[in-house]
C-alpha cells in the first residue's frame, strides 16, 4: 500500500500562489486539496487595491480566480484548517487536519449575508487592518470564496438573533472542531507571509501617532471596498492629507532587526500607493518617498518610476529616516532625516510605513509538520538550480515563503511548483477524477419557447423589498412564460433537483432565474439545465438583487416595478436564444520549445516527465545558451556542473528531439494542433505537430559603445571579466565597475535586473582571487533584492567600495597617454575623485535576442517597447501569452536569474500540462459566427480582432471572414463593427439585445 | 413607473460583465442606495455595444443610456474593448445631435470591479441630470405627432 502512488496533491495556503498552483494541477487531471487557515482564500492580494506596473484594479484579476476554484469540480477548498501531521513519502502522504468550527453548517449557508445585517455586536474587522468594524458573524470580503459566514465566538454575545433569521437553519452554535487524514502524492507549500509587525521599529511611532499607517493599511484606505470607500482620510480626525511620507525599508535592510534581507516588493508598492493616493484625492497631494536605493528591478518597473517621477511628481528623498514625532495638537507628524550629510525635518499630515515580508506565522511548526529545513531567516530554504524544491522529496514550495518577491514572481513559481508535484505522480494523472457525464442534449429547434421562471426570495435579501409573490405571478403573464414559481433560494442543491424536475413536467426549453448575480452563480444553473438535456446556453439570468432590492431597500414599490422590467427585458431575450455547441478540437500531445538554454532545456525535462514529447530547436550548434557563458554563481553553486548533467538529461531523454544549428521557420494553427516548420542544420525542413509553443529565446549581451569599450582593452563587461578570472588571468590591482551600462537610459529605460548581482558577484570574486585589489563599483541604485542583500552587505564587509552616482553626473572614463583614469563625484565627501585602475568593467544591460521580432510576427503574439516578449497579463499570467496555446519563460519574458527562468520554465511546463494532458479541449460556445451570405470581405472585423481569430478565406473567388473558433474569445468587437451585419454573435445577438432593450422600456400601467 | 407625478427618467444602462457590472454588483453587497431608474443590461465587452443598440433605446422611449466599461488603458478584459467603446461613444455624441437628443443623455464611463460607490453615484448623478433635461425629445415628439 505505501509504494502505491496516490493522483492528489495538498497545497498549502490560499493566496494567489495556493490559488494558481491549485487551478494549474486540477486543470491536469490531479485531484487539489487546498487548505487555507483562514476563513476564506484570496490571501493579502484580496486586500490590495492596485497593482503595479499597470495599475489594474486588484480584485477583478483576482476574484475570476477565486470564482474558478472555488466552481472546480477537481478542488476541495478547506477552510480555518491547520495541519497537525505528516506521514509517508513522495508519492503517498498521510496528512493529518484539524478543522476549526465555523458555528455554520457550510453545505447549508448560502452566503446571503441577513445574519451579519442583524448581528448586534461591532467587533473589529480585521480584513480592514481595524480601520472599521465588522459583525460577530461575518465573511471577510464581500467577494469572498467560499462565501459562507462565520462566527466569531470570542465576539459572539449568543444573543440567538442570526439562528432566529437563518432561513436556510445553517447556524450550529455547537458545532466541533473536526480531524481528517488526506492521502496525497505530493504537496506544495504557499503559506504566504507575515507583515513585518512596525511597533518592533518605534522610532516611526506606528502605534503611538494615529497618523502612521502601515502600507497593507494604506492598501485598504485606498481600495474602493475599503474603510473609507477610497477616499485617503488621516485616521485622527477624518481630514483629507495634504502631504503624505512614503517611508522604504521598514523591518527590511535591517541589520539591527535581523531582517538583513531586502522584501524585494515594497519600493514599487510603496511607488504604486503614491501614485494611486494622488489619483484618488482632489486636491494636490504632494506625495515623498524616503527610499535607500529604488528596486525597480522588474519589467517595465523603471519605466513606472520614471512617470512617478516625471508624471505623478512625486518626491523621492534617498535617506534612510532616522525618527518620526507628532505635534500633538494637530496628529501632523515630523519626518527626521540626513540629505547631503545635513540633518533636515519635514511636516507630513500622514506617513506609511512599507512594511517588509517576514517568514510566515508559526514556521517552525510548518518545518516540523512536513521536514523542511529553512534558511537563517526561516524562509524555506531552496537553492539556484532547484527553486522550488525543498529539502524533502515529494514537497514543494512557492510565493514569497520561499523569498519575499512580489505577484508575478509568486504566479511563476506556483505553476512552476505545480508542474514539479504533477511529475511525482504523473502515472496517477486523471485516477482521482472523474469527467462529468451529462444525458443526451434535447433537440428544441422545433419548438416553441417554453420559458420557466424560477424566482429566488434569497431569505428576505430579495423577499424583504421585492413583492416576490406578485413578481412571480407578473411573470406568468409574460409571452412564451408556461411555468414561474418562486423558491426561498434558488441556488441551494434541493430547488437545483425542483428545476430539473419542473423543466421535465412542463417541457421547458427555455429557464431563467430572477436572483442574484450571474457572475457568480451561472455556472451553477447552466450546469442544472444541462443535467435536465437542455443545452447550457438556453438558460438566462436577471439580477434583481445585488441591481435591485439592495440598492433600493427604502423603495419596495418602484423596486418591485424594476424587477418586473428585468424579468420583462430577460423574457424577452430568452425567447430567441439559441443552443451554442461549446467547439471540440483535439489536442496533440506534444511540444515545441524555441530555444535550448536552460529555460527551453528545462522546459523540455518537465513535458517529457508528464509523458509529453517534445521538440526542442535551438539556433546554436550547441545547447545551453547564457548559461555556458558562467563560471560561477552568487551563491557559490557550480553551473558548468549543472549545465552539463542538464544538457546530458536532454540528450539522453527519448521524449525529447534536439534540434541544433537550426530554427522555426514556420508555424500555423492554433492550441492542440499546431504545424511547424524546422529549417535543420543540413538546410532541410521537417515538418512536426505540436499542441502547444513555449518561447524560451533568451537574451543577449548589449555591446557597449560608452566609455571606451572597444577602444581600450582595459574596458570590458562583466562577462569578459568572468571568463578572465576563471581562466586565471585576472591579476589586476585596482578595479573599477560601472552600472547600468545600456540600461534605464532614454533608448533602453528599464532595468536590466541582474547586472548588479553580477557585479557583486565578480567583485566578491576578486576579493577571493586577490584579497588585496580595490574594487569601486559605481552604481546608480544597488538592486540586490531578496536574500541578495547578503551578498551586498558581504562584498561591503570585504573592503568592496559602493559610490552612488546620479544621471546628472555620471562617471567619465578618459585615456591618457595609454592610462586609463576614472572619474566621479564622490557624494559623501563631496568631491570629484579621479582615479587610474587597472580595468574598468562595465556592467552590459541584458537586451532582447534580436530574433524575437521574428518569432513574435510568426507566433503573431506582441513584444514590449524594448523588444522582450510581452505576456497575457504582466500580474497573473506571467507565462502565458493571449494566444491560447503559447507560453514564454526565461530571458525571452524580461533578463532574470538562473533560479527565476528556471521557475518560469517549470510554470510553462505546468501552464502547457493543462492543454497536452486532455484529449480534446471544449472551447466557450459564446463565440463569434460569420453569416457567409452576408459578408463583403471587407475585413473590418480581421482587423478589429485583437486575438487574430479571424482571416479571410476564398469562397466562390471573394475573400470571406472566417473565424477560428479556437481563437475567438467571444468579446463581440467583431460583430459591432460589421457592417453588413454578417457577423453574429452568439448568446449575445443584436436581435437579443435589441429585444431586451425594447422590453425593458415598455411602458406598463401601474 | 407610473406616468404620473415627477417625471421619473428611464435609463438602460449597458455594462461589460467584467468590470463595470461587478462594479454594480458591488454596489449591491455594499447596500448603497441610488435611485431605481436604470435598467441594466448586460454584455460581455464595452466593445460589443453597437450605436445601433443606444440609438433603439433612445427610439423605444430611453430618457437616458449608460454605457459603462473596464477603466482606460488596460483593465478591459479583451484588451482593447474599452477603447472601440470610446471612439463609438464619442461619434455617436456627435450624431445625436443631428437627431435633437441633448449628448448629455449618454454617458460613457469607467468602473472597476471594486467601484461600487462609483458607479451607484454614477447612477445618482445621471438621474439628477436627466431629470433637470427632462423627458428625451423623442418621446414628446412621439406623443405630438
Amino acid at each position: 500500500m505505501a509504494n502505491q502512488k496516490i493522483g492528489a496533491v495538498l497545497v498549502v495556503g490560499g493566496g494567489v500562489a495556493g490559488i494558481q498552483a491549485s487551478l494549474d494541477l486540477a486543470d491536469s487531471g490531479f485531484k487539489v486539496y487546498l487548505i487555507d487557515q483562514g476563513p476564506s482564500i484570496g490571501g493579502v492580494m484580496a486586500q490590495l487595491d492596485k497593482t503595479f506596473p499597470t495599475n489594474d484594479c486588484s480584485m477583478c484579476i483576482l476574484s475570476p480566480k477565486l470564482v474558478a476554484t472555488g466552481r472546480h469540480p477537481n478542488i476541495t477548498i478547506l477552510t480555518n484548517t491547520e495541519i497537525t501531521g505528516l506521514d509517508g513519502e513522495v508519492g503517498n502522504f498521510e496528512v493529518k487536519i484539524r478543522k476549526r468550527s465555523r458555528y455554520i453548517i457550510e453545505d447549508k449557508c448560502n452566503g446571503c449575508g441577513i445574519c451579519a445585517q442583524k448581528c448586534p455586536i461591532e467587533a473589529v474587522d480585521v480584513f480592514n487592518k481595524g480601520l472599521s468594524k465588522r459583525c460577530a458573524i461575518y465573511v471577510e470580503y464581500p467577494q469572498a470564496v467560499p462565501l459562507k459566514y462565520m462566527i466569531d465566538r470570542e465576539k459572539c454575545i449568543g444573543c440567538g438573533t442570526c439562528y432566529e433569521i437563518c432561513k436556510a437553519k445553517a447556524i450550529e452554535y455547537d458545532q466541533k472542531d473536526s480531524e481528517a487524514t488526506l492521502n496525497v502524492g505530493s504537496i506544495i507549500l504557499a503559506p504566504g507571509f507575515e507583515a513585518f509587525d512596525a511597533r518592533l521599529k518605534s522610532e516611526y511611532g506606528y502605534g503611538r501617532f494615529q497618523n502612521v499607517v502601515t502600507s497593507i493599511e494604506f492598501e485598504r484606505i485606498l481600495s474602493a471596498s475599503g474603510p473609507y470607500g477610497g477616499l485617503v482620510l488621516r485616521s485622527s480626525d477624518g481630514d483629507i492629507p495634504k502631504k503624505i511620507a512614503f517611508i522604504q525599508c521598514v523591518g527590511s535592510r535591517d541589520f539591527q532587526l535581523g531582517n538583513n534581507y531586502c522584501s524585494a516588493a515594497c519600493c514599487m508598492y510603496g511607488m504604486k500607493e503614491a501614485v494611486i493616493a494622488k489619483e484618488h484625492t482632489p486636491s494636490n497631494l504632494d506625495c515623498t518617498i524616503f527610499y535607500m536605493d529604488m528596486r525597480a528591478y522588474g519589467k517595465e518597473f523603471d519605466a513606472y518610476y520614471n512617470r512617478a517621477k516625471d508624471e505623478w511628481g512625486i518626491k523621492f528623498v534617498r535617506s534612510r529616516v532616522a525618527g518620526v514625532t507628532e505635534d500633538p495638537r494637530t496628529g501632523n507628524l515630523f519626518v527626521h532625516y540626513v540629505e547631503d550629510e545635513t540633518p533636515k525635518t519635514e511636516e507630513f499630515d500622514m506617513i506609511v510605513l512599507s512594511i517588509g515580508m517576514r517568514p510566515p506565522k508559526n514556521v517552525e511548526a510548518l518545518a516540523k509538520n512536513f521536514g523542511i529545513r529553512l534558511n537563517s531567516y526561516k524562509f524555506c530554504e531552496t537553492s539556484s538550480f532547484s527553486p522550488v524544491d525543498t529539502s524533502k522529496p515529494g514537497v514543494f514550495v512557492c510565493g514569497a515563503f520561499s523569498a519575499p518577491k512580489d505577484i508575478p514572481e509568486s504566479v511563476a513559481q506556483a505553476s512552476g511548483a505545480a508542474a514539479k508535484a504533477m511529475s511525482v505522480i504523473a502515472s496517477e494523472r486523471g485516477t482521482l477524477v472523474a469527467p462529468k457525464e451529462y444525458p443526451p442534449e434535447r433537440d428544441v429547434s422545433q419548438e416553441e419557447p417554453r420559458i420557466g421562471v424560477f424566482v429566488c426570495h434569497c431569505g428576505i435579501n430579495i423577499g424583504g423589498v421585492v413583492n416576490v409573490p406578485e413578481l412571480v405571478e407578473y411573470a406568468k403573464s409574460l409571452p412564451n412564460v408556461v411555468y414561474a414559481e418562486a423558491n426561498l433560494y434558488t441556488c441551494s442543491q434541493d430547488t437545483q433537483k425542483l428545476i430539473r424536475e419542473k423543466i421535465q413536467e412542463n417541457n421547458l426549453n427555455r429557464v431563467i432565474v430572477a436572483s442574484c448575480t450571474p457572475r457568480t452563480h451561472e455556472p451553477l444553473f447552466k450546469e442544472t439545465v444541462q443535467e435536465a438535456g437542455l443545452n447550457p446556453y438556453l438558460f438566462e439570468m436577471t439580477n434583481i438583487r445585488d441591481q435591485c432590492s439592495w440598492v433600493h431597500m427604502h423603495e419596495p414599490k418602484e423596486a418591485t416595478e424594476k424587477a418586473k422590467d428585468l424579468v420583462r427585458s430577460i423574457v424577452a431575450k430568452a425567447k430567441l436564444l439559441k443552443p451554442l455547441k461549446k467547439p471540440l478540437i483535439n489536442v496533440t500531445p506534444v511540444g515545441l520549445i524555441i530555444g535550448g538554454g536552460v529555460s527551453g532545456m528545462t522546459a523540455a525535462v518537465e513535458l517529457s516527465k508528464q509523458g509529453f514529447e517534445v521538440h526542442l530547436v535551438e539556433r546554436e550548434n550547441e545547447l545551453g545558451g547564457h548559461l555556458s557563458t558562467l563560471h560561477y554563481l552568487l551563491d557559490r553553486d557550480d553551473p558548468k556542473a549543472k549545465l552539463n548533467a542538464l544538457i546530458k538529461s536532454v540528450m539522453e531523454n527519448d521524449k525529447i528531439h534536439v534540434y541544433l544549428g537550426a530554427e522555426v521557420a514556420d508555424l500555423t494553427g492554433f492550441v492542440g494542433n499546431f504545424k511547424s516548420k524546422i529549417r535543420q542544420r543540413n538546410g532541410e525542413q521537417k515538418e512536426v505537430e505540436h499542441g502547444i509553443v513555449i518561447v524560451a529565446t533568451g537574451a543577449i549581451e548589449y555591446k557597449p559603445t560608452e566609455y571606451l569599450y572597444g577602444k581600450n582593452p582595459k574596458v570590458m563587461t562583466q562577462h569578459e571579466l568572468e571568463e578572465k578570472i576563471a581562466n586565471g588571468e585576472f591579476g589586476a590591482r585596482n578595479v573599477v565597475m560601472i552600472q547600468c551600462v545600456g540600461a534605464r537610459n532614454d533608448e533602453r529605460p528599464n532595468c536590466a535586473r541582474i547586472c548588479c548581482g553580477q557585479a557583486i558577484k565578480n567583485a566578491l570574486k576578486i576579493k577571493e582571487v586577490s584579497p588585496e585589489t580595490e574594487v569601486y563599483v559605481l552604481y546608480k541604485d544597488l538592486r540586490a533584492y531578496g536574500f541578495k542583500e547578503d551578498y551586498y552587505r558581504e562584498a561591503a564587509t570585504k573592503g568592496v567600495l559602493f559610490i552612488n552616482y546620479e544621471d546628472e553626473r555620471k562617471p567619465e572614463v578618459a585615456n591618457e597617454y595609454g592610462k586609463i583614469k576614472v572619474t566621479f563625484w564622490e557624494p559623501v565627501i563631496k568631491e570629484v575623485v579621479q582615479i587610474e585602475p587597472d580595468l574598468v568593467v562595465l556592467s552590459a544591460a541584458t537586451i532582447p535576442n534580436p530574433d524575437n521580432k521574428r518569432v513574435a510576427e510568426m507566433l503573431k503574439v506582441p513584444l514590449t517597447k524594448d523588444g522582450f516578449f510581452l505576456e497575457a497579463h504582466m500580474k497573473l499570467r506571467p507565462v502565458d501569452f493571449a494566444t491560447d496555446g503559447v507560453f514564454l519563460c526565461g530571458m525571452a519574458h524580461s533578463p532574470k536569474y538562473i533560479e527565476e527562468s528556471i521557475a518560469q520554465a517549470c510554470a510553462a511546463a505546468a501552464r502547457a500540462t493543462t492543454i497536452l494532458s486532455k484529449p480534446t479541449l471544449e472551447m466557450e460556445g459564446i463565440i463569434a459566427n460569420v453569416n457567409e451570405d452576408l459578408c463583403s470581405g471587407c475585413r473590418i472585423c480581421e482587423y478589429l480582432c485583437p486575438y487574430g481569430a479571424i482571416e479571410m478565406k476564398e469562397k466562390d473567388g471573394k475573400p470571406i471572414a472566417h473565424v477560428t473558433e479556437a481563437l475567438c474569445k467571444g468579446c463581440g468587437a467583431c460583430g459591432t463593427a460589421c457592417p453588413t451585419k454578417a457577423i453574429i454573435m452568439g448568446h449575445f445577438t443584436t436581435e437579443e439585445i435589441l429585444a431586451q432593450v425594447k422590453a425593458a422600456l415598455v411602458e406598463v400601467e401601474a | 413607473m407610473s406616468g404620473k407625478g415627477e417625471f421619473e427618467p428611464r435609463i438602460i444602462g449597458f455594462l461589460c460583465n467584467w468590470c463595470s457590472y461587478a462594479g454594480a454588483d458591488l454596489a449591491g453587497v455594499s447596500r448603497i442606495q441610488y435611485p431605481p431608474n436604470i435598467r441594466i443590461i448586460r454584455v460581455m465587452c464595452s466593445g460589443r455595444i453597437d450605436p445601433a443598440f443606444i440609438l433603439e433605446a433612445f427610439k423605444d422611449g430611453a430618457d437616458g443610456v449608460l454605457v459603462a466599461g473596464c477603466h482606460l488603458p488596460s483593465d478591459c478584459h479583451y484588451i482593447s474593448g474599452n477603447f472601440k467603446a470610446l471612439r463609438r461613444i464619442t461619434l455617436l455624441k456627435e450624431v445625436l445631435k443631428d437627431f435633437g437628443i441633448e449628448p448629455e443623455r449618454l454617458r460613457l464611463e469607467w468602473v472597476s470591479a471594486s467601484e461600487g460607490d462609483r458607479f451607484a453615484s454614477i447612477v445618482r448623478d445621471m438621474v439628477k441630470q436627466i431629470k433637470r433635461l427632462g423627458p428625451s425629445p423623442l418621446k414628446s415628439k412621439e406623443k405630438n405627432a
